[in-house]
This record gives C-alpha cells, sequence and structure tokens, in this order.
C-alpha cells in the first residue's frame, strides 16, 4: 500500500564505529582539558580555529571517504558521521574547514578534473585549504535561479562579473564554488538553463572581498565582488549548463548533516550541568523533552546518512530532517531559558551564560542559512505532491 | 524497521483493509463487537503474535509484532489486538499456557497495585482497562505481599463498570474483588507494574505512529481533492506548509518509536534496559500527535469534524492513546531525571544510547 510517510533506514551502530566514537570523544577530552580548544556554541558555523581544523586533518578525519589516491581515508559516510557529531555534539571549533570537508570536496572529487582532484583534494584533507560557497547574490536568496553574476567566454578561459554575498568564511578562504551564468536568460521559464560552477582561486585579480559583520557581532560572512575576473578554462567544474543540476546536488550534501539540530548541544550540556543530578519537574521536563527531541532526529540523520551510504541523493529527506532540526534548535534555547535563568554575557568566564549568549545571537540564523525552513517544506510538499 | 517487505504486515494489511473499515469502527463504537475482524485476526494466528509457541503462542519476533502493531494503528483496528498482544508477551513471560480470544491486561498504572492471596483470590479494582468489557481473560500483574504474580482472570469472574475513551474504546473499570484466578505464576524478575506500564507506552507508541501516517495520507488526499478559489487547496502555500510539517512529525514519530521497539525487542522489555528508548518515544510521539493532529484536522476544515468523514478515527485514539500509559510530560520528565543523574558530561553519550 502506498504511504506519503517518510521512511528512514535503520542504521546498525557496529563496533567498530563505536570504537571510533570513542576515539573521537577522548581526543575532545584531552584537547579540551589542555586548552586546545574552548567549546562553543554553532562552532561548526561561527568557530574558526585554523589551528584545530589542521590537528583534525591530522588525525585523518577530514575528507574521510574519499580516496586514498586524493589524501582521503576510504572510510564509509557512517564513519564521518560518527565524526562529525561528536565534533559538534562538542562544540568544537571546525567552521574553518566544514564547507570543504562536507560539500566542496565532494563536488571536486564528482565533477573536477583530475588535476582539481590531485592538487586540491589533499590539502582539504590535511585541514589546510579551506572553502567559500557563492550561491547567494544580494538580488538572489531563495531564489537562486535568478542569479546574476555571469562568466563570459574569452581567450583560454572566463571573465567573471557580479556580487556573490553571505559568502561565510570568504575572507580566510583559499577557494570558493561559485554558481553563475553562462548562458541562457533570467526568465521565468528556462531560468534553471545556462548556470554553471566555477572553482575560484580567490586570490586571483579582479576578486574583492568585504566583510560583514553579523549582528552577534562575528566577522563572518562577507560580499564577494567579481570585476571582469579571469579564470582559465579548467576552472569549470564540471559542465557548462549544468550547474542548476550540480547546485542541486550540491545543497543537498549542504543539507544532509547533523549540524542541523547540533549547533546548541553545548548550550543543553552546559545547562544540565547547572541542573545539576537532582532536577526538579521543571528542569526534568526540559531535558526529557529536549533529548527525546534530539534522539528522534538523530535517528532519521542517521538515516539520511544510511541512505548517502547506499549511493542515494537523499535530498528531500534531508530537507525534512532540517526543517525539523533547525525548529527544534530555535526552541531548545528558549526552553531551557525558562528553567535556568541567566542573564546571557558574552564574555561570561561562566560557561553556561556564554555559550546561551552565543547561542541566543546566532540561532537566527538556523532557519535562514541552506536554504529557509519555507524553502524546505517547499521541497517536502512537493515529494507529497502537492507542487 | 521497515514494514514494506514484512508479510505478517501484509497480511494483517489485507484483513485490515477488507475488516477495518470506517462502518466497522462506527458499528465498534455504537457497542457492536467486530466479529469477523477478530475471528479472522484470531485464524491467522495474529492475536497471540507475541505468545511464546510452547505456550499455545504464535511465536512472532517481538520487532514484526510490532510492525503488526503500526499497522493496526493506521487502520484505527477497533478491536483488543495490541491489548492481546501485551497479555500474551506478558503471560510468556510468566510461562503461563495462553488461552486465545480477546485479552487485556491490568494494571494500566505504575502506582496501582491489585492484591492476590496465596490460593489465587485477588482484591482490588483497576481502573482505565483497554477494551475490560470486551475481553474473555485479563493477564493481571498483582502482589502477594511484596512479591509479584502473574495471574490469569476469567472476565466473567470480575465486575465492570465501563467507560469509554477519547476515541469510543472501551476503558473500563475492572472490580478484582473475590474473583479467583485460573492461573498463576511469580512473575520473573523486572515484571512489575512499572514494567507493564513501560511495554505499555512502547505499543502505545507504534500504533500511535502508524496513526501518524494515517491521518498525513489522508490529509494528503484531501486536500489534493478538495478545491476552493478555484484550485484544490493542496495548492496553497499555507495547506502545503502545514502538511511538510505533518510529514515531519509522523516521520520524527515513527523514528522514535522504532527505536522503542528496537531497545525492547533487544533487552526483552524487562527491567529498565529499554526504558530510556520508551520515555523519549512516548514523548516525542505524543508531541507529535498533538500537532500533527491538529495540522490534519485543520486541513479538513467542516468536513473533518463530523461525524461522518472517518478522520476522527485516527486522531481521536491519538489523542487518546497519547494519555494512556503515562503522557508526554509524565515520560519526559522521567527521562530528564536519568539525564541529570548520569550528569552533564553523558548528556550526549546518552543521546546516542551508550
Ligand atoms: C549565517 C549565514 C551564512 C550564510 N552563508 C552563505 C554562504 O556561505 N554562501 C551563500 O551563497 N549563501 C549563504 N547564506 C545565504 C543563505 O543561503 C540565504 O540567506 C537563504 O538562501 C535565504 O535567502 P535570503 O536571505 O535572501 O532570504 P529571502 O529569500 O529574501 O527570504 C526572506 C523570507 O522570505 C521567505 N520566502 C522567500 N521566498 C519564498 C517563497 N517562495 N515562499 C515562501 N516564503 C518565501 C523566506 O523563507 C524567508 O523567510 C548564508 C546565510 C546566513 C544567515
Amino acid at each position: 500500500m502506498s504511504s506519503n510517510a517518510f521512511r528512514f533506514p535503520d542504521v546498525e551502530f557496529t563496533p567498530e564505529l563505536k570504537a571510533l566514537q570513542q576515539e573521537v570523544r577522548d581526543f575532545l577530552a584531552a584537547e579540551k582539558a589542555s586548552g586546545g580548544f574552548v567549546p562553543v556554541a554553532d562552532g561548526w558555523g561561527f568557530g574558526v580555529d585554523l589551528e584545530f581544523s589542521r590537528k583534525l586533518g591530522q588525525k585523518g578525519w577530514l575528507g574521510m571517504t574519499w580516496p586514498k589516491q586524493y589524501g582521503g581515508h576510504e572510510r564509509s559516510s557512517m564513519e564521518r558521521y560518527v565524526v562529525t557529531e561528536e565534533l559538534l555534539a562538542a562544540g568544537a571549533p571546525v567552521s574553518a574547514h566544514w564547507v570543504a570537508d562536507r560539500q566542496s570536496g565532494p563536488m571536486i572529487l564528482k565533477n573536477g578534473t583530475e588535476e582539481q582532484k590531485k592538487t586540491i583534494l589533499p590539502r582539504i584533507a590535511a585541514g589546510e585549504c579551506h572553502f567559500a560557497i557563492g550561491m547567494s547574490e544580494p538580488g538572489s536568496g531563495s531564489d537562486l535561479a535568478s542569479l546574476r553574476t555571469t562568466a563570459t567566454k574569452v581567450d583560454g578561459g572566463y571573465k567573471i562579473n557580479g556580487t556573490k554575498i553571505w559568502s561565510s568564511g570568504a575572507h580566510f578562504c583559499h577557494y570558493m564554488i561559485a554558481t553563475v551564468r553562462t548562458g541562457g536568460t533570467r526568465d521565468e521559464k528556462n531560468r534553471h538553463e545556462g548556470l554553471s560552477q566555477f572553482l575560484i582561486d580567490l586570490s586571483i585579480p579582479g576578486i574583492e572581498i568585504r566583510s560583514i559583520k553579523n549582528m552577534a557581532g562575528d566577522e563572518h560572512f562577507n560580499e564577494t565582488h567579481f570585476t571582469d575576473a579571469f579564470v582559465p578554462d579548467d576552472c569549470l567544474l564540471g559542465e557548462e549548463g549544468d550547474g542548476w543540476h550540480q547546485v542541486t546536488s550540491e545543497l543537498g550534501l549542504e543539507r544532509s548533516g547533523p549540524e542541523r539540530f547540533l549547533s546548541s548541544a553545548i548550550v543543553l550540556t552546559e545547562a544540565a550541568r547547572k541542573i545539576g543530578n537532582e532536577p526538579d519537574d521543571r528542569e526534568a521536563l526540559m531535558l526529557g523533552q529536549s533529548v527525546a527531541r534530539l534522539k528522534s532526529l538523530r535517528r532519521m540523520s542517521l538515516g539520511v546518512s544510511g541512505l548517502l551510504q547506499e549511493g542515494g541523493s537523499p535530498t528531500v529527506e534531508a530537507a525534512l530532517v532540517k526543517d525539523i532540526g533547525t525548529r527544534y534548535e530555535s526552541t531548545l534555547l528558549n526552553d531551557i531559558r525558562q528553567v535556568q535563568p541567566t542573564e546571557p554575557l558574552g564574555q561570561s568566564t561562566d560557561d553556561f551564560a556564554r555559550t546561551m549568549a552565543e547561542g541566543l545571537l546566532r540561532v537566527p540564523s538556523s532557519t535562514i542559512r541552506g536554504g529557509t525552513n519555507e524553502v524546505l517544506r517547499g521541497i517536502v510538499a512537493r515529494q507529497l505532491g502537492l507542487r | 524497521m521497515s514494514n514494506e517487505d514484512n508479510l505478517i504486515v501484509d497480511a494483517a494489511t489485507r484483513i485490515f483493509q477488507d475488516m477495518s473499515e470506517p462502518g466497522v469502527i462506527n458499528a465498534a463504537e455504537a457497542g457492536e463487537w467486530p466479529t469477523d475482524l477478530w475471528n479472522t485476526l484470531e485464524e491467522s494466528g495474529l492475536t497471540l503474535a507475541w505468545g511464546d509457541e510452547a505456550l499455545g503462542g504464535a511465536g512472532v519476533d517481538m520487532l514484526d509484532g510490532f510492525a503488526l502493531l503500526k499497522t493496526a494503528g493506521r487502520f484505527s483496528v477497533p478491536a483488543p489486538m495490541a491489548d492481546t498482544l501485551l497479555a500474551a508477551w506478558m503471560l510468556s513471560h510468566a510461562k503461563l499456557q495462553m488461552p486465545t480470544g480477546p485479552m487485556t491486561i491490568a494494571p494500566t498504572q505504575a502506582e496501582a497495585r491489585i492484591a492476590i492471596s496465596a490460593d489465587g483470590v485477588l482484591t482490588g479494582t483497576a481502573r482505565h482497562i483497554p477494551f475490560g468489557r470486551n475481553a474473555d481473560h485479563i493477564a493481571v500483574l498483582a502482589r502477594d505481599g511484596d512479591k509479584a504474580v502473574v495471574a490469569l482472570v476469567k472476565r466473567a469472574d470480575c465486575a465492570i463498570r465501563e467507560n469509554i475513551n477519547l476515541a469510543g474504546e472501551p476503558a473500563d473499570e475492572v472490580s478484582f474483588d473475590g474473583a479467583k484466578a485460573i492461573a498463576t505464576a511469580s512473575a520473573p524478575d523486572g515484571l512489575d507494574e512499572a514494567a507493564l506500564v513501560a511495554m505499555g507506552a512502547a505499543v502505545r507508541s507504534m500504533q500511535m505512529a502508524g496513526g501518524l501516517e494515517k491521518i498525513l495520507d489522508q490529509s494528503v488526499q484531501y486536500s489534493l481533492e478538495r478545491s476552493q478559489f478555484g484550485r484544490p487547496i493542496g495548492k496553497f502555500q499555507a495547506v502545503q506548509h502545514g502538511l511538510a510539517e505533518l510529514a515531519g512529525e509522523a516521520a520524527a514519530a515513527g523514528a522514535a518509536a522504532d527505536a522503542a521497539a528496537e531497545a525492547v525487542s533487544r533487552k526483552g522489555g524487562l527491567g529498565t534496559g529499554a526504558l530510556a528508548e520508551i520515555a523519549a518515544a512516548k514523548t516525542r510521539v505524543g508531541e507529535a500527535a498533538t500537532r500533527g493532529a491538529a495540522i490534519a484536522h485543520q486541513t479538513h476544515g467542516a468536513m473533518g469534524f463530523t461525524y461522518e468523514h472517518s478522520l476522527h478515527h485516527a486522531t481521536r485514539r491519538l489523542w487518546a492513546w497519547r494519555d494512556e500509559f503515562g503522557n508526554e510530560s509524565h515520560w519526559a520528565i522521567m527521562l530528564g531525571r536519568m539525564v541529570a543523574a548520569r550528569g552533564a558530561d553523558e548528556l550526549w553519550p546518552f543521546v546516542t544510547g551508550d
């Protein structure tokens, strides 16, 4: 009997995965104890620590699933999942390499030239080469296909003109994968045609990166201006004109991970520390509800990973988990506030007050970045046959 | 847990499709026992799925039994399917021979106590016993002093005060005073009132996950059939977003109920082994039921508020079941205490199930 219900495969957590999990936990505990990092809320989005990223590269925890010939470690998606969720739960500062490891590297692996794979992937896996996402533009957010930045064919390459915006980390990143127009028009009808992706070295002439300070005070995202920036032919990533298809699968990678519900896990942990071993009913209720929500999200998320492992592209399932996950995060901090009052202080030495402050100022972005919840629900509704 | 390629689920689905249709459900609410449905289920061995084969049960794997219950939840089966499975589970643990015919269990609250004397005579009253009046037998967890005893009691030997839950399902008060058990055995370690209620919560969670799938399907279908302003209401973005949220709630509930079912089947369902997963499931599934049923009704407009339309078969059960065997906050508080007792640094390992 056909049903509209989404099913997530059940993933077996093998003893090998358990052992890896323990290895990562031990590493993180040691790092924390030795001052290697200070846990932060939303560390995957905002916690930049180039040295820490390098350490993870040395551990073999970046580019985990890629072929060894490109600096990868040929491990499974599930193993990568285990490592990433531990880093997230600990509030580790993993933002610098996050995009490259999650989506840019896999995009290069799938669509890049042999030369790109050989020169770039090993550096990403070493935690030494970082990537920015070049999708959004001032006039194109949710309606990504309306983008205006162009790449015009010239002798030996292309000239890029236009502006990308909200480019996270572009100020320290080495490359950007930008989705631009190489043909077609912005008409309603065929706007998905004529888009292409380019792998752009951010140090070339014609690129100007201007920081946009966010409301939490972070120097995080940027405006990236292109003025006749010349890129050689081999910077075209994948096929000319296939950009829409490619960027859709890139978004699939961007949306599929546990960061979409674990950004504030560290705040919950610090709240539990304040609450102590003998909670009153309200405190216990908050802890129980939050953990129950987390557990079911994690199970679904593992299922998404399982689908990836099977070679599927669980775009809709990922959208569904991101929608529920980010809404959970939006209510979590408020639920905590109600039972564990604090005056969130950004420079506090009290980890709860500090991570709460970080979390409260960063969480409004969680239902926007990577595609708004309205857009995600549209994707789910299409799957339900409503659009 | 996937239900697609499950023979038991297939068999049950065929039976339910034919015999648990809206007319039968309404008739059952009006007091008519669904004879054909029950007899067919019984003949196929499904009602004693969780009974040990050596004791007269069907010896079905725990997980298959849960899959069966999810299907029963989808179809709002108006008979004590879940309750008979629970009774068979309890009798199997006590190594008691199982009778055929509908059964139910008592008590259904962790703090309730029913006494039994050394010669098997019971005293006490149990409230909210699902399908009490319809059961031929009741599997009772009773106390001889401190000692937990499983007793099989004939319903005819008990006094019933009828009541109904929000779905119109029998939820009777059963007085055992003076009834003599037809069989007794001491309960194995770990089987006490709390364990029975936890198992009930795992069962209701799974039924509810099925109910949520049902109202998702009904709502999607209705939104494509009903037109206003010249188009199907499912074309309006506000409606689409509600249904996307409902799909999410149904998926989250399914994940939570599956996790509990697996923990129960791994750990036998006795003692505290599966308690965290059950607590998490009943909490999360209950939340999903509240939000999901609200969206389903909003989508159906006034039509969904009629008795005529079958939406309420699932939604009223969702509302009833979320309160049975402990509501969301009951289980969330228990879960929260477990989390706190282990301490902040163990919170994440607790989430990952270590
Ligand atoms: C912290 C952060 C980091 C980011 N990093 C990057 C990055 O590195 N690279 C990059 O390219 N982009 C990045 N983004 C941009 C992000 O992808 C966009 O913000 C997002 O896609 C939404 O676009 P917008 O902000 O222009 O909002 P808009 O599209 O203008 O939307 C505003 C509101 O209108 C709603 N809306 C729009 N269209 C519809 C519709 N059809 N139906 C219903 N509602 C609708 C939206 O859901 C939203 O609520 C980042 C954003 C944030 C907040």
